[in-house]
């Protein structure tokens, strides 16, 4: 095990940092990633997590996820598509088998995928590289067969790692990850292979861990939306800033969280100088004009 | 080293659902739904009767709200026993002044224990639904089709016997299963399961002898979930049942009836301080035109109806 994950130099946040202009003149890059996903009746075992908190068969935890691709995705696409936001899907590539109406809903939308694992109950946790490289493999393989997409981005399933992890994915030609929260900016990723930029994604406008962990209510989320944008929209006057609200359909699609997450995106849409962009689209701009600039400017990172 | 090869293979990786007790359906591409007399949303109110026994094993878990300190746990069993005392009795005078009708919940042990409250409930014109033996009493994977079905015929011997209704609804305790249980519940003339939260309506769903139904009883707006997990203030308990009441009587209007279920617990909403804001957000959905109070065996049937 390392003390440091190795990933990335010191950059500060201060007048040291190149500038990032969005086209357009656009203070901030907004991106919605909803989790698009598949829980398993009956996962595996993986010594590293359980993946619920109840033995099996944990019939409502199951069925909880379950809502969210019955009947939460349709009301969040509707939300949406009602203020011409896109969303970059994080998606189990198993839901392209299990429930192809959602991909294709997705699609018709003109919504970028990319990947989220397979299922949310199979952890990278404990994998060899052989495996890893099959997971990734699958995610660039099945995304291409049913969208025609190429896989551009990564969230690790359920979050799960090895070390190995964001070296496999820069290798097989992936541009971008979700996976690191120690910027407000796009920042290079250092890897012996390829060319990766960590896109943020922020774990604090994440519908799970506001309503779940930070037990945030549903109309106060919309008011944290809000405030968390007007930050960034202020800052993104000096140089371009990345806000993303993560989803996941069985809570933000449930009827009374809905409304409240609807008007906080209105509110955002409604500003002029804001880039209503997918992750694919920020990691090309970034990666285009900015990446080696970043990786320049940044710091080694010393040692004790 | 690696994970076992097993763990790279997806066996039920195909179209659908990865288990088959009910299909893959999405809701708004359902045949749009009408209620009696044209209305909207159905208000399906379910108070839970719990009895949780002093000297609780908690297996395989602890059921929500069950046991916290040493044996014996004097404090949070008399503060859970309160709700079959006392909240039950506002929530009760709650639904009386507004002429509402509910679907009660009921371990069989309440039933049991304290038979004037479930005359109380039957006189009053409520449905009396299943809520297995008691609180200590789980369904899960690891109890034996012998133990649970006599847990089940105890269960519904109680209550139909307590309450001469033929019981057809049931939510577990904890709303937890093992996998056979909606199979016994079918034999012991179970129609509808409330366990399941992946749906605002209900739902075809298999059992070995014949199909049932899944109601959609939210696991959200659901006093347990929002008062004491959450620890959301009063006003934000009227804001989750109003919010959530009109999002669906918005959608109504587009996509068919749609059902606004109350899950309450009469140990936390039954309390003082908390009443008066269950009758605030029940008058405040009851003034809106095309609300239908049924109980759930009445929404399911008009449902059925239209299938």
């Amino acid at each position: 095990m390392k003390s440091d994950p190795g990933l990335y130099d010191y950059l500060p946040y201060d007048r040291t940092r190149p500038k990032i202009t969005w086209p357009n003149g656009a203070r901030v890059a907004f991106w919605i990633a909803p989790n698009i996903e598949f829980y398993e009746f009956q996962p595996p075992t993986n010594a590293s997590r359980a993946p619920w908190t109840r033995p099996l068969p944990d019939v409502l935890a199951y069925s909880a996820r379950d809502y969210g691709n019955r009947t939460g995705f349709w009301r969040m696409l509707d939300a949406m598509a009602r203020h011409n936001i896109r969303g970059s899907v994080s998606l189990n590539v198993a839901m392209c088998d299990h429930c192809p109406e959602i991909i294709e809903a997705c699609a018709k939308h003109d919504w970028e995928f990319y990947s989220h694992g397979t299922y949310n109950t199979r952890y990278t946790f404990n994998m060899s590289e052989a495996q890893e490289r099959e997971l990734i493999q699958d995610s660039i393989d099945t995304i291409k067969k049913h969208t025609g997409q190429k896989l551009d981005g990564w969230l690790a399933p359920a979050l799960s790692y090895t070390d190995r992890t964001i070296e496999l994915v820069a290798e097989m030609g992936l541009t971008y990850i979700c996976d690191l929260f120690h910027d407000d900016q796009p920042c290079p990723v250092k890897t012996a292979k390829g060319k990766l930029a960590s896109i943020p994604y922020s774990l604090e406008m994440n519908d799970v861990i506001a309503y779940l962990v930070n037990l945030v209510s549903p109309r106060r989320y919309g008011d944290i939306i809000r405030a968390q944008f007007d930050r960034l929209y202020e800052e993104g006057a000096e140089s371009g800033t990345v806000m993303c609200i993560p989803l996941h359909p069985y809570l933000i699609g449930s009827p009374h969280r809905i409304k409240a997450f609807e008007e906080a995106i209105a509110y955002i849409a409604g500003h002029d100088k804001v880039w209503l962009a997918t992750g694919r689209e920020i990691a090309q701009h970034f990666i285009a004009n900015d990446f080696d600039t970043f990786a320049k400017a940044s710091q080694p990172v010393g040692s004790l | 080293m690696g994970m076992p090869d097993d763990y790279m293979r997806y066996p039920h990786r195909h179209y659908g659902m990865d288990q088959d007790r009910y299909d893959w359906s999405m809701l708004p591409r359902r045949k749009p739904v009408q209620w009696p007399n044209g209305a909207r949303v159905a208000l399906w109110i379910v108070p839970v009767l719990e009895w949780f026994p002093l000297d609780m094993q908690g297996k395989p878990f602890k059921a929500p709200g069950g046991m916290v300190m040493a044996y014996p746990d004097l404090r949070h069993y008399t503060l859970r026993d309160y709700g079959n005392r006392v909240g039950i009795y506002r929530i009760l005078d709650a639904l009386k002044k507004r002429d509402l009708k509910a679907s009660v919940a009921a371990n069989a042990a309440v039933a049991a224990r304290y038979p004037h409250l479930l005359r109380e409930i039957v006189g009053q014109g409520h449905e009396v639904i299943a809520h297995g033996l008691h609180m200590d009493r789980i369904h899960h994977g690891g109890m034996s089709e012998e133990d649970e079905k006599a847990t089940i015929a105890q269960s519904l011997d109680v209550l139909r016997k307590g309450s001469g209704q033929g019981v057809r609804g049931w939510l577990s305790p904890a709303r937890s299963e093992s996998y056979t249980t909606p199979d016994l519940l079918a034999e012991q003339g179970i129609d509808y399961l409330c366990d399941w939260a992946n749906d605002d309506m209900p739902y075809k769903f298999r059992a070995k002898s014949r199909a049932i139904h899944a109601m959609p009883l939210s696991a959200e707006i659901d006093d347990y979930a929002i008062s004491i997990q959450f620890h959301f203030s009063e006003d934000e308990l009227v804001h989750h049942i109003v919010d959530q009441f009109e999002m669906l009587y918005e959608e109504a209007g587009r996509e068919g009836g749609r059902i606004l279920s109350l899950s309450l617990h009469p140990w936390i909403t039954g309390q003082p301080y908390r009443i008066a804001y269950l009758e605030k957000a029940l008058d405040m959905v009851m003034r809106r035109a095309g609300v239908w109070n049924a109980t759930g065996a009445e929404i399911l049937d008009a449902w059925k109806a239209q299938q």
